[in-house]
């Protein structure tokens, strides 16, 4: 009964930083109906951002509790300039197109930046250790954490509740939803469809961005950083329901409880226990936990 | 009928030519490990500049004696090296292409436990002379036996035998354990060791939890609090890469190493880039004599030094297990020219050399002693990290010789360790 605390606090960690890593693939996902796959190369990206100012930022003095402002501005700096290059440049040649093209695509893209990324940062590792011990620790059932896995899940819960509230509550949100629904009629209304492609494309790529740059201080950015993360990335929201924020959000809380109890009372099983619960979801509701079915269009 | 004579003088001038001459025509040798991926930091890249600053060495006549001939027996080696990465199959396709399309002379190289597994039969159908430099899995000499193929670094056993020892010794009185290790061959190989090592010299140890996270998982936050709660007086880990240096990001500011004494079998690839994020008591494993734990011989001092000026970098053990796999072969490749009257010698007469040699390197003693004389056995050593004014050093190192940590010829490591480390 003990380790209850620990399993608990230990599954919502990981929720949070999988959602943070997931919700951006689903929205694109929603939005555009791309499968973007780059999304992982986006993660990588965010992460070597990162790492690299954040380290100069602290290798020149400044101060160290700003280091969190740097790490997410080196997301920012990854979406800006990575984003609408790919999208306007490449992808919205592509919108056309079947579903399994625009995945080869972005597939083809994640190759070519796995190699940019080792053109600009070489091979070796890179670490920012600091900002991941600078608030002090917190217990749990007498175990201690980081303090800085609290940034995560505030990130992560900011993060839900900012897109919720964007979608319901704003002119634009709306839009967007009705671009979801249905983009032909949405531009034949006046909405200008592209704009929110290029928008979305962006705050995807920001999101995993986001994600990877919030991991850089607890790990060592090497090349491959982004491929296991598409992997998990893809559980969850195919989990959830392609598409569906609520349902990312759900498929990120079930993945982090699952794996964290596994992981404590049985951990033989760590290793499939993710796609067990992938295929358990899938074979009861095959389109995901919010999944809706898409009405044919004559 | 120019060219046919230019052609019929060209044979004369080829099958008249001095033996000394053949043996000039430069050495070419395929290298192969991984310069992509996640393998290729921590191993591939300061193997392949071993392998340069190796070759450029002995091709310029500055190794140490006895290494200190040009090239290998007076020819100038050619590198050729080739990217270790991708699945088996197209490791085993790139091999071939070494042999039949580029046609190297030999082949040194490999990480991977299972490329090394796949190349192996494919070298002996080629009858191609190959070394293994780094590749830890025990059962390639244990499980068939070759003509072809050779490896100048010792088992993965070793490494987990050593690591055994070595908590016994520094943790009297010690009653549990715990493992943290990668779920493939290695981490289980490694774990399996290990886990029966401690059985055998502490009869009744109890094991706490043994965790088995993916390859490359990176965030094991579920892992240290299951090893946190655990409360094991000895964690073992044979995390590598990424997810070593991860592990002591996350675990060192959770209290994990200070908790429980914690072995990092391949801990010295780390020990440079995290000195300061190692926290004090960790044990370091650097599968084998190597880096921290080398000798303070000549052949040491021309590589680390030579190594570290050129690469800004101190040579890590990957490094060492390459420079003495090329230090060692070329040692073969000279004895067989020798006895073969200064002829350039074949792969046979190379490997026949080789086999049951014993040399000294910048890790110490090499002795091609298991598998028929074609698998190194080496001595071991393990210590504990405290950082002084900044800087990681080691501390109650301890050396295991080579026989205390390796099987004996004909036996193998389970069953060795399973008979109580019999002799």
């Amino acid at each position: 009964m003990s380790q209850l605390g620990p399993v608990f606090v230990d599954g919502v960690i990981y929720s949070a930083w999988l959602f943070i890593a997931a919700v951006g693939l689903t929205l694109v996902y929603g939005v555009m109906k791309i499968l973007n796959v780059t999304h992982g190369s986006f993660y990588a990206l965010g992460a070597y951002a990162g790492a690299s100012l954040t380290g100069a930022w602290l290798a020149k003095g400044y101060a160290p509790m700003l280091s969190y402002a740097v790490l997410f501005g080196g997301a920012v700096l990854v979406a800006l300039v990575v984003a609408p290059v790919i999208e306007r440049g490449l992808l919205r040649f592509m919108y056309a197109k079947d579903e399994v093209v625009i995945l080869l695509v972005t597939y083809a893209l994640f190759l070519i930046l796995e190699d940019v990324i080792k053109l600009v940062w070489g091979v070796n590792p890179y670490f920012v250790a600091e900002p991941y011990a600078l608030l002090g620790s917190f217990e749990v059932g007498g175990l201690k954490y980081p303090t800085y896995n609290l940034i995560l899940v505030g990130l992560a819960l900011a993060l839900a509740g900012g897109l919720a509230w964007v979608l319901r509550a704003t002119r634009v949100g709306k839009l967007l939803l009705a671009v979801i629904h249905d983009p032909e009629m949405s531009r034949a209304l006046g909405v200008n469809v592209d704009r929110f492609y290029l928008v979305t494309f962006t705050l995807g790529c920001f999101l995993a961005a986001l994600g990877g740059s919030f991991t850089a201080p607890t790990v060592s950015v090497v090349p491959g950083l982004g491929v296991d993360v598409i992997v998990l990335s893809f559980a969850v929201v195919v989990i959830g329901g392609l598409g569906s924020l609520p349902g990312a959000a759900l498929g990120a809380v079930i993945v982090g409880l699952v794996r964290s109890a596994s992981v404590h009372y049985l951990p033989q099983v760590e290793l499939f226990v993710i796609y067990s619960v992938m295929a358990l979801v899938l074979a009861f509701r095959p389109r995901g936990l919010f999944g809706l079915a898409e009405p044919r269009k004559i | 009928m120019k060219k046919l004579r230019l052609a019929t003088l060209g044979l004369l001038a080829a099958a008249l030519a001095p033996a000394g001459v053949l043996a000039q025509q430069p050495v070419k040798i395929g290298f192969v490990m991984f310069l992509s991926g996640p393998a290729a930091s921590p191993f591939g890249v300061p193997a392949k500049n071993a392998a340069d600053f190796v070759v450029e060495e002995l091709n310029a006549g500055k190794g140490p004696a006895p290494y200190g001939k040009v090239g290998f027996g007076g020819s100038k080696i050619e590198m050729v090296a080739i990217d270790e990465a991708g699945p088996a199959t197209s490791v085993v396709t790139e091999y071939r292409n070494l042999v039949q399309r580029s046609n190297v002379d030999l082949v040194i190289g490999y990480i991977s436990s299972g490329n090394c597994l796949a190349v192996a039969p494919v070298a002996e159908e080629l009858k191609k002379f190959t070394t293994f430099f780094d590749c830890g899995t025990p059962r390639i000499f244990e499980d068939a036996s070759y003509q072809y193929v050779f490896r100048t670094s010792s088992t993965a056993t070793k490494d987990s035998v050593g690591a055994a020892l070595y908590v016994k010794d520094a943790k009297p009185g010690i009653k549990s354990i715990a493992g943290l290790n990668q779920n493939y061959a290695w981490g289980q190989d490694s774990w399996g060791d290990f886990e029966l090592a401690m059985k055998v010299l502490v009869p009744g140890i109890e094991v706490k939890t043994s965790q088995m996270p993916k390859l490359f998982a990176g965030q094991y936050n579920a892992e240290i609090s299951a090893l946190l709660g655990a409360g094991a007086d000895v964690i073992h880990s044979s995390f590598w890469d990424g997810d070593l240096e991860a592990l002591i990001l996350q675990g060192g500011p959770r209290g994990l190493m200070a908790k429980s004494m914690t072995v990092l079998t391949t801990g010295e690839t780390a020990m440079h880039k995290l000195a300061a994020q190692i926290p004090d008591g960790t044990v370091l494993g650097a599968r084998g004599p190597f880096g921290p734990y080398a000798p303070d011989n000549a052949y040491n001092r021309w590589f680390a030094k030579g190594f570290e000026s050129r690469f800004q970098a101190p040579p890590n053990y990957a490094s060492y297990q390459m420079a003495q796999a090329i230090l060692g072969v070329k040692l073969a490749w000279e004895k067989a020219q020798d006895a073969s009257g200064g002829k350039r010698p074949t792969n046979e007469q190379v490997g026949k050399a080789l086999e049951h040699m014993t040399y000294e390197g910048p890790g110490g003693t090499v002795r091609m002693a298991l598998g028929k004389g074609h698998q190194a056995i080496m001595e071991t050593a393990y210590g504990q990290t405290k950082l002084v004014n900044g800087k990681l050093t080691l501390v109650n190192v301890k050396r295991y010789p080579a026989e205390v940590v390796n099987p004996p010829e004909g036996v193998k490591s389970a069953d060795w360790i399973k008979s109580g480390f019999k002799k």
